[in-house]
């Protein structure tokens, strides 16, 4: 393996509070140095000036879809999708086919990540078998075999019971829950954000109190009985305003909002005529929801930036808005998408956008990355924030294609990634060479 | 002036002279239904196809009649006939009726938006002939067309519509259409079944029916479904006929020229009491006479406006 020289990048490590012009050396897949003007004899230098060098970034949501929808994603796709996004390690939601409810689940994807991964991936194992949400599952077991969290995504737990036995019995392993807020009773059939541009298209509604009023059952559950609990895909202002009053009374609550709910809103189902691609669940809320996202963003609420990247075929994507499922691919799209729209608009500093892209989510998960300390394994995520582009799913590594995002113009992109060491991306390619 | 769309995908996309112009021809259409031959060339030689994912004798009939009447050839394409029924897709279904030469598209679907999918994907001019709750153009239009030939005019005009608005195509059509004719609208029933967020666009929502229709000149009565019951959106058809059912001694309460309306099928006895539904102020009959006249009209403008020849 190479050593790495990345000179005159600026380097934005928020876990040293470092945002400055440095070099950083590579050496045996771990940070060996950072500092001004060093030279290491044979080293592969990488110029990076311009460009931001940050630690590698964290994806603590993604659907790869291995096993049983290969046709949508793969760990193969999927991690290459990821690796151009900047991503050097992600989590993967348990919701396949089978679920990812017992060790075998998660040694099978731990054994594809290694056969062909480029990137660092953690199974999320199911908090309940087959995600019914009737059994928890063996989190003791799961965890030995790599668990690093649990989560019901798409199948939210709906007895609190279940929920509270899930939060107690996980606290022993200081592992969280991820979870996904949504009372399955009022959303019902709903398709988008119950509210003015909804009630003119006619399609039913799902209010925003389904979110609520999960995510406040769940913050009394942990306050009453312990555990750690992380909020998926926070959509709702009055989920925000949940959460912050909780943080401020010292419980024990992370959360986690999206490119597309914290740039889109539920107008954009009308602007494109009923795209199939707007349809998400939790659904794009209203300008005042998205407005208290990036209030929760600045002031602290919002831990966490994940992408909920859900891959849907062509096939499943072009039907009636009805039938169509929800979810949409986000990997490829957050840096450009984040950087346009939060970055260069000045509601966030890139270090902000580093630590819930990376430091924080290391934290919660609790896995030795996220930072470019000197003896950590080298990931790293080196960032043009200038380069101007246009968002073309075609050019996706992802198996899907179905982005909001098509056409964007975005001020911002990904360069470079390095992940254990190894440059696995560089402007535009996967460096199939140096993955193994 | 000439009709600048390719498609009728709903009211909320026309202009107030767009419509004024649809009206127009309808009068125009509606003439010949005088004659002894109710038939005139103007598509002859275009093939309309009826394509209903969702049953509808009177809507697809009234096309269907309106199409025959311009000399067009029709094919009714139904869900229960069609390979629909053996999983093909929505699009791959237009494809093929698009092969086989339809000049004209005319959908119905329980889905919002899918006749939108379907103007994006295909060459053919799509007619909206309602998708889901959200609109139900050629409805709103012959609504419209009804109350201008009974009253003359719509500014000022106070037009209640009654019933189960949540989930109604023909209220949304009829709104976009008569507030920008210039009618006042109010939109009554249960809470449960009122948008709230109409407001924003000048509605005025009322769950008080005598309040809602003292001095309408307009009543326009929607179907009340047996479903909505079934998921609480009101206790029982039977309460729902003791707040809001239109009786006689009710229609007092409006003004003494009130029109009734219907989009229809009615339930007599539940929206709508008998004596109303077949009594003077109503004009749920004319409606439907008008109804083929306004298709015809809008099949016309979207042929370009021209004779064929």
């Amino acid at each position: 393996m190479n050593d790495i020289l990345i000179k005159n990048g600026r380097v934005v490590d928020p876990s040293q509070q470092i945002d400055e012009v440095r070099d950083v050396l590579i050496s045996d897949g771990v940070i060996k140095d950072m500092g001004k003007n060093l030279k290491k004899k044979g080293a592969e230098e990488f110029d990076a000036a311009g460009m931001v060098v940050a630690p590698g970034l964290i994806d603590m949501h993604t659907h790869l879809r291995e096993p049983g929808r290969e046709d949508e994603e793969t760990i193969y796709s999927g991690t290459r999708a990821a690796a151009a996004g900047g991503f050097t390690s992600i989590c993967c939601m348990p919701n396949t086919r089978p679920v990812c409810d017992s060790r075998t689940g998660v040694k099978y994807i731990l054994s594809r990540v290694h056969e062909v991964g480029v990137v660092n991936v953690y199974p999320v194992g199911a908090i309940t078998v087959g995600q019914e949400g009737q059994q928890i599952t063996e989190f003791g077991d799961l965890i030995s075999a790599g668990a690093v969290a649990f989560s019901d995504d798409g199948h939210p737990v709906m007895n609190a019971e279940i929920m509270r036995r899930a939060l107690e019995y996980t606290a022993m392993f200081d592992v969280p829950i991820l979870d996904h807020c949504e009372d399955l009773n009022l959303s019902n059939i709903g398709m988008m954000h119950e509210g003015f541009i909804q009630s003119l298209l006619g399609l039913a509604g799902i209010p925003a109190a389904a979110e609520t009023i999960q995510v406040g059952r769940d913050i009394e559950l942990l306050e009453f009985f312990g555990g750690r609990l992380h909020i998926c895909h926070v959509s709702a202002r009055g989920s925000i305003h949940l959460i912050r009053r909780a943080k401020k009374r010292g419980v024990n609550v992370t959360c986690e909002a999206t490119p597309h709910h914290l740039t889109l809103t539920d107008a954009l189902v009308k602007e494109t005529n009923f795209d199939t691609n707007t349809k998400v669940k939790p659904p794009l809320t209203s300008e005042e929801d998205r407005q208290e996202l990036i209030k929760g963003l600045q002031d602290g609420t919002i831990d966490v930036i994940a992408t909920d990247h859900a891959p849907h075929t062509d096939k499943d994507k072009d039907l009636v808005y009805i039938d169509a499922p929800f979810g949409l691919i986000g990997m490829e799209t957050a840096i450009p998408i984040l950087f346009t729209n939060l970055v260069h608009k000045k509601l966030i500093t890139v270090s902000q956008l580093v630590e819930k892209m990376s430091l924080n989510p290391a934290r919660i998960l609790k896995i030795e990355r996220g930072t470019l300390k000197a003896g950590v394994v080298a990931d790293v995520a080196i960032i043009d924030p200038e380069r101007r582009h246009t968002i073309n799913a075609n050019n996706f590594f992802s198996r899907s294609r179905n982005t909001p995002f098509e056409g964007e113009k975005c001020r911002g992109a990904v360069d470079t990634t390095i992940v254990g060491g190894r440059i696995v991306y560089s402007k535009g390619k996967i460096l199939e060479e140096k993955c193994k | 002036m000439k009709f600048n769309h390719k498609h009728l995908l709903g009211l909320e996309t026309l202009t107030r002279e767009e419509i004024e112009l649809v009206l127009e021809n309808a009068a125009g259409f509606k003439e010949i239904f005088t004659r002894s031959i109710k038939k005139v060339p103007t598509l002859r030689g275009k093939t309309v196809v009826n394509l209903f994912y969702e049953n509808s004798t009177r809507t697809r009939t009234s096309f269907e009649i309106a199409a025959k009447r311009l000399s067009a050839d029709v094919i009714n394409f139904s869900i229960s006939t069609s390979s629909v029924a053996k999983g093909e897709s929505l699009l791959d279904t237009v494809h093929t009726i698009e092969s086989l030469g339809a000049d004209f598209i005319v959908m119905r679907h329980s889905c919002p938006g899918a006749p939108l999918l379907l103007a994006r994907k295909c060459r053919a001019a799509v007619i909206n002939a309602g998708d889901g709750p959200h609109e139900h153009p050629t409805q709103g239009l012959l609504d419209a067309y009804t109350i201008k030939e009974k009253k003359g005019r719509f500014e000022g005009l106070k037009v209640v519509i009654l019933g189960d608005i949540t989930h109604s195509r023909v209220a949304r059509s009829n709104i976009w259409a008569l507030t920008k004719l210039g009618a006042k609208i109010t939109v009554a029933g249960p809470n449960t079944l009122l948008p709230k967020p109409f407001e924003k666009l000048g509605v005025r929502l009322c769950s008080n029916l005598q309040e809602a229709i003292k001095d309408a000149d307009v009543i326009n009565i929607l179907r009340i479904q047996m479903e909505r019951q079934r998921a609480n959106l009101f206790p029982s058809i039977r309460e729902y006929t003791l707040l809001y059912g239109l009786t006689e001694e009710r229609l007092k309460w409006a003004k003494k020229d009130v029109l009734i309306m219907h989009p229809g099928p009615i339930n007599r006895g539940v929206e709508i009491s008998q004596p109303v539904a077949d009594g003077e102020h109503s004009v749920i009959l004319e409606q439907v006479t008008n109804g083929v006249a306004v298709r015809m009209a809008v099949l016309y403008l979207l042929s370009g406006g021209e004779e064929n020849e």
